[in-house]
């Protein structure tokens, strides 16, 4: 058995089977930059059975919430996600992409209504899942990097 | 779908054939009304409001026609100058004003996906005139129509749509709009400028014979309808650019020598240099009756949208 270099979280949230190089784009979305005040652990390119590497996000004293989850199943659909409470994992979660993706990124399309001052979150109907198209439903765009547009 | 009472008109992409034929049927009905050779009450009582938040005479203007010509009454603006917009008001804030002045409104905006988002904050109907380069389905209507009245029909029809076809909004609707229709389509533009591949696809998708070109000299014999659109400067992203593309087609009367006798021109106007005064004269020339067009057109949308009827 291999070792894992990081050692189990007491409380918080592992997010493993993050494709890898992707890490680093999963702590942007969870708005994770320099001023953390527990530990934050990142794993990049540990070996993986099924993908042949993988990255590992593990954030302690934090849980994921719903909009959070989608929010990585737009840049790591296979992740899955362990809430842990005093040791245990207390939630099992895969992330899911739902048809219609509301407030979760902004329209790459400048001229978009959504992207004026607008009482209105963005939607986008998800058009293909592998690989990830997704249109704008107020402007019909279909937005290209999806991961530089993520809320 | 079915009824047209109360409903929204966002996108051509929401018409399927049958809903477009009534309007054309609709539109047809109301020709002598709208000519003011009948008159007719049939909106009266009701209000349209026009909200346009930038400037376009033509539609404006038709719309208006159209509402008083069924004898009912507009409120609006013209462009946003001295209105509760330069103030900072959202449009939301201004749709959910306007529903408690009138019946149906109309908009036109710089912002795609504004009438969608309008739609969103009124139970009343939404017609969308054109929401920056996105859609505007009632020009589209009005394209149809002509081509339908003129030729009897738009099936076996070929046709061919020239100019900035990227950019062009016009053309990207009424090419959505003509694959619920069995016609051959032929699209001419400069390299560059040429359909966006989704609405090839689109074409493509539904087993029409499509060709693309950059000759219009080539393909102007076999056709029945040459769709002219201008080469829109502000849509551009450099200046360089378009200098290069601007004045690219020009239809005159020695490219229509050798035309067939029932081929129309049609152009959603203004036009600059790419339709020749000359052609004005000539039995090809529709581009006139279009515009007018817009005004049966519109009639029959807002009778459908109001009473159900016309």
């Amino acid at each position: 058995m291999r070792d894992l270099k990081v050692t189990p979280i007491k409380n918080g949230t592992v997010i493993d089977h993050i494709p890898s190089g992707m890490a680093l784009k999963v702590l942007k979305v969870l708005g994770i930059s320099g001023d953390v005040t527990s530990t934050v652990s990142v794993l990049m390119h540990v070996p993986s059975k099924k993908r042949g590497a993988k990255d590992i996000v593990k954030v302690e004293d934090r849980e994921l919430n719903p909009r959070e989850l989608n929010k990585i199943a737009l840049i790591a659909p296979e992740a899955t996600i362990n809430i842990i409470r005093n040791f245990n994992v207390a939630e099992k979660h895969t992330v899911s992409l739902p048809d219609r993706a509301v407030g979760i990124v902004t329209c790459g399309n400048p001229n978009c209504i959504t992207n004026a001052r607008e009482p209105v979150e963005s939607v986008f109907l998800v058009t293909s899942r592998d690989p990830l198209r997704m249109r704008c439903q107020y402007c019909d765009r279909e937005l290209e990097d999806v991961a530089g547009h993520i809320l | 779908m079915g009824g047209f009472k109360g409903r929204d008109v966002l996108s051509i992409a929401d018409f399927p054939r049958k809903d477009i034929e009534v309007v054309l049927k609709t539109a047809k009905k109301l020709v002598p009304v709208a000519k003011g050779e009948r008159p007719s009450r049939s909106l009266e009582g009701k209000i349209l409001a026009t909200l346009f938040y930038e400037p376009s005479t033509r539609t404006r203007l038709s719309f208006e026609s159209a509402m008083k010509r069924l004898g009912g009454g507009v409120i609006g603006f013209a462009g946003p100058e001295g209105t509760s917009v330069m103030k900072g008001e959202t449009l939301a804030d201004t749709i959910r004003m306007v529903e408690s002045y009138s019946d149906v409104i109309v908009l036109r905006h710089p912002h795609e996906g504004a009438a969608r988002l309008a739609a969103e904050f009124t139970e009343k109907p939404v017609i969308n005139a054109g929401d920056g380069a996105g859609q505007h389905p009632t020009q589209t209507l009005l394209d149809l129509y002509t081509m339908w009245d003129e030729r009897g029909g738009i099936d076996g029809a070929r046709i061919a749509l020239v100019g900035d076809l990227k950019y062009g909004r016009t053309v990207h609707s009424l090419t959505t709009a003509l694959c619920n229709f069995d016609v051959e389509l032929t699209f001419v533009a400069p390299a560059g400028l040429q359909m966006p591949k989704e609405v090839v696809e689109r074409v493509r998708a539904q087993g029409l014979p499509l060709s693309m070109t950059e000759s219009l000299e080539g393909v102007v014999r076999d056709l029945d309808v040459l769709y002219v659109t201008r080469i829109q400067k502000e849509r551009f992203p450099d200046a360089q650019e378009y200098a290069k593309v601007a004045g690219t087609y020009r239809v005159d009367a020695a490219l229509l020598r050798d035309a067939k006798k029932g081929l129309i021109v049609m152009h959603p106007l203004p036009r600059v240099d790419e339709v020749a005064p000359e052609v004005d004269g000539t039995p090809h020339a529709r581009y006139f009756e279009q515009a007018f067009n817009g005004v049966p057109v519109r009639m029959a949308l807002l009778s459908l949208i109001l009473e159900g009827s016309a």
